[in-house]
């Protein structure tokens, strides 16, 4: 394998056990088989004492691809799924604080009006808003919203889960391409991996 | 020779394993300090022996040492060496081995001992003291955050901040070093924890909730029939047999299926003694300095059973060009290891003693003559193990002869380097468990103090300690550890006055620029062990091993040969890192 080799980007979520330490095992194995955490959400999930993290990690393919297994190994955590190539969805969120005047705050307003974005603060000279969705469509707003003059931009790690099964005893996250749906919905739905975050 | 015990290591069921305890509850409910209670459950775990050095943060716990004498504590010399006398106590027995050592550079100073452990799948767990709760954090005196720094070379560690935690976490920690894939446990506790009062209760403490932890045991039936299939359907398959197959005592059941359908036994280095070498299907070790012939087997197969293995570098190599006309079944029981290196047709996630076991009635018996005798050629075509006659002493003649000399019945240790590879090749194993060597790591100094771990867990049996004059003098101060103790361990030492494989790789891939590898003022061996206390003796000459091996067997006590070798001699065959079996080296004096 070559230092050159094209980095490859997996979505993992993990059930861990939520106490001090465990953040810092995962984040040193990940250092140690050389993965970058490209992004990462953690929080308490609905079980006592586990959280549930969604990460994003980045490493030559070999490497990345074996980031589950690797991170099961480790005494604390529960479970951890590769979900890239299941079908699922995420969301991130970013709060984005854009400079404004009294001539373009209304333009703001509209702009986060399209995107679907809360308007969660405004002071004299600036509105903070909130929005929520795949990366593209965060990226896209930010863009926008760059000529008024972007004063901060916070944004988290990206959060995933399984799309749940339409068809009964079936695990969740399965693609149903190939599945003849109910009412004659289309049979060729076709869902790229991993792409499935936009609204 | 006490034959080991084979059923001894990783029981199948969990009351086995506690079983081995001593049960000496005596003292529960009553109010103990933290560091009674570490004793009272290392006790319950079967703890017999202690490896350690003492130090301020660590003296609350053995300030009770005394209250329990069923805990022998062997004071060693340095803290690596405690934490390799541990490994070798648990490679021997099968037990886990123990080791104590102070906060601060106490507790760094067993880090390579335990990355040695880590990477060779060895149970150990080490209690190491910390500093104060209060004081953590403050760059205290002899403060160091261990489980920090151990994080990468442990199976997992634990920092123990309240006394109720103490027999919970020791027990656990048991239980995660022997069990699934073993390896080492640290546990660092903080004087005032060891000082603290609290109650111990093995019953209460013994309760493991780990939800996180699974241990494979039998592997699912279609992950069997899908291997199964591959060995029926195969005309050529060798089994890779790793450590695997004596960290979960699958000797009898290795043997029963390679004779039912008859695949000739390649051992990792790792594997040796795995199986036995008098069979006539051992076929000897591949890879960098392996055997050609098993090299070459492995090529020529058509179907590889990774037995307990996990395709390392040195065997492997250039991983595009490894063993590309075959297929791969790998059979592990830590599931993070199938397609890390090389990408597997069926990987069986199990105790390879319970897959085995599941696999034998499944594979249809076979003869195959004509593979047998492929192999049987490439022994014939390939001498590796022939020994060129310069007239000189070299190391091969000396583990030749303890080979010769012990019958292959002796537990044979080492560190790493030429003299590793010498005695991986020519030493005839022929007891179950019986090589002791840094494999993963390649630890230098491993086998001095690892013998000393062996002949504690093994005190009938015949140690040999076969050392390079580098490694030995990097623990050589265990000596005094192994007088102490009265312990019979014999120490030969490949004495060429160099790094030897340094030497060799400088002289084949850079430019024979030999800089650094000489040890031109090597102490005199002979009376270096009498100055510790041994008797020390040194051969110059080929026809004066043998004598000199008998005599080191008569003597009672501990011995220190000085086998005075060829100053720069290769170890053949050899194929480079990263390469291939295109580019295998055999010695061309033959």
């Amino acid at each position: 394998m070559t230092t050159e080799s094209k980095f490859e980007a997996r979505t993992v979520t993990a059930l861990v056990e939520d106490r001090p330490g465990v953040l810092a095992r995962i984040a040193g194995l990940c250092r140690r088989r050389g993965l970058n955490i490209a992004s990462l959400a953690v929080g308490r999930s609905e079980q006592a004492g586990l959280s549930r993290l969604t990460f994003v990690l980045e490493g030559p393919p070999g490497v990345v691809n074996q980031c589950a297994a690797q991170l099961e190994r480790l005494v604390n955590v529960i479970d951890a799924t590769d979900i890239t190539n299941k079908n699922h969805i995420w969301r991130e969120l970013a709060l984005v604080k854009v400079g404004t005047s009294t001539d373009t705050r209304v333009e703001v307003l509209e702009l986060s009006r399209v995107f679907r974005a809360n308007v969660i603060d405004i002071g004299v000279d600036s509105v903070t808003l909130e929005l929520t969705g795949g990366r593209e469509k965060i990226d896209s707003m930010i863009t926008l919203l760059d000529r008024f003059g972007i004063k901060e931009v916070m944004r988290t790690g990206r959060v995933a889960v399984l799309r749940g099964t339409l068809f009964e005893g079936e695990e969740d996250g399965q693609f149903q391409s190939s599945r003849k749906w109910a009412n004659g919905l289309p049979h060729e739905y076709h869902v790229t991996p991993g792409v499935s975050g936009s609204v | 020779m006490v034959p080991r015990d084979p059923n001894l290591v990783l029981p199948d069921n969990e009351d086995e394993i506690f079983y081995l305890g001593q049960e000496t509850n005596i003292n529960m409910g009553k109010t103990l300090t933290g560091g009674d209670i570490a004793c009272e459950a290392l006790l319950n775990e079967g703890v017999d022996i202690v490896f350690g050095l003492p130090g301020g943060a660590i003296l609350p716990l053995y300030g009770v040492l005394s209250r329990y004498p069923q805990l022998r504590h062997v004071l060693v010399r340095h803290e690596q060496g405690a934490a390799h006398a541990a490994d070798g106590y648990a490679r021997a027995s099968g037990r886990v081995g123990v080791a104590f050592a102070t906060s601060g550079p106490g507790a760094t100073n067993l880090i390579t001992g335990l990355a040695t452990a880590m990477m060779d799948s060895v149970p150990i767990v080490a209690i190491t003291g910390q500093v104060g709760r209060a004081a953590i954090g403050s760059d205290a005196f002899q403060e160091t955050d261990i489980t920090g720094a151990t994080l990468p070379v442990t199976k997992h560690n634990y920092l123990v901040t309240r006394v109720e935690d103490v027999g919970p976490t020791v027990h656990e920690a048991f239980h995660i070093a022997r069990t699934g894939r073993p390896g080492p446990v640290l546990i660092d506790i903080p004087k005032d924890v060891m000082q603290e009062e609290g109650t111990y209760d093995y019953e209460r403490d013994r309760q493991i909730k780990l939800p996180g932890y699974r241990i494979p045991t039998t592997a699912p039936e279609d992950q069997i029939d899908a291997a199964v299939k591959l060995i029926n359907e195969a005309e050529r398959p060798v089994f890779l047999a790793g450590h695997g197959v004596i960290i979960s005592r699958a000797f009898d059941k290795l043997k029963e299926l390679a004779e039912k359908a008859q695949i000739p036994v390649v051992t990792t280095l790792l594997g040796i003694s795995g199986f036995p070498e008098n069979h006539p299907l051992h076929v000897g070790f591949p890879g960098m300095h392996g055997e050609a012939y098993a090299s070459l087997a492995l090529d020529d197969s058509d179907l590889i059973i990774s037995a307990g293995s996990r395709f390392d570098d040195r065997i492997v190599g250039n991983v595009n060009e490894f063993a590309t006309r075959s297929k791969k079944i790998h059979i592990d029981i830590d599931p993070a290891e199938i397609n890390k290196s090389v990408q597997v047709d069926a990987a069986v996630v199990g105790n390879l003693k319970h897959v085995l076991g599941q696999m034998i009635p499944k594979a249809e018996r076979k003869s195959r003559p004509e593979w047998i005798r492929h192999v049987e050629q490439l022994k014939t075509d390939h001498p590796s193990l022939h020994i060129p006659e310069t007239g000189n002493l070299s190391g091969q003649h000396v583990v030749r002869g303890l080979s010769n000399i012990t019958k292959g019945n002796a537990i044979i240790c080492t560190g790493v380097g030429q003299h590793q590879m010498w005695a991986a090749q020519h030493y005839k194993f022929t007891q179950p468990n019986s090589w002791l060597c840094s494999g993963g790591l390649g630890t230098m100094g491993y086998e001095v103090p690892s013998a000393i771990g062996a002949q504690m867990a093994m005190p009938e049996a015949l140690v040999w300690s076969i050392c390079g004059d580098g490694g030995f003098q990097m623990t050589m101060m265990e000596l005094a550890t192994a007088v102490e103790n009265r312990l019979p361990v014999k120490y030969a030492i490949l004495n060429n006055n160099h790094l030897g494989m340094i030497t060799q790789w400088q002289e084949l891939f850079y430019m024979g620029d030999t800089q650094a590898d000489a040890y031109t003022a090597n102490p005199d061996f002979v009376k270096l062990a009498e100055a510790f206390g041994m008797k020390g003796m040194r051969v110059e000459e080929i026809d004066d091993v043998e004598s000199a091996i008998e005599e080191a067997n008569a003597h009672p006590g501990p011995v220190i040969v000085d086998f005075v070798i060829e100053k720069v001699e290769h170890v053949y065959p050899m194929i480079p890192a990263g390469g291939s079996i295109q580019d295998l080296m055999e010695d061309t004096r033959v």
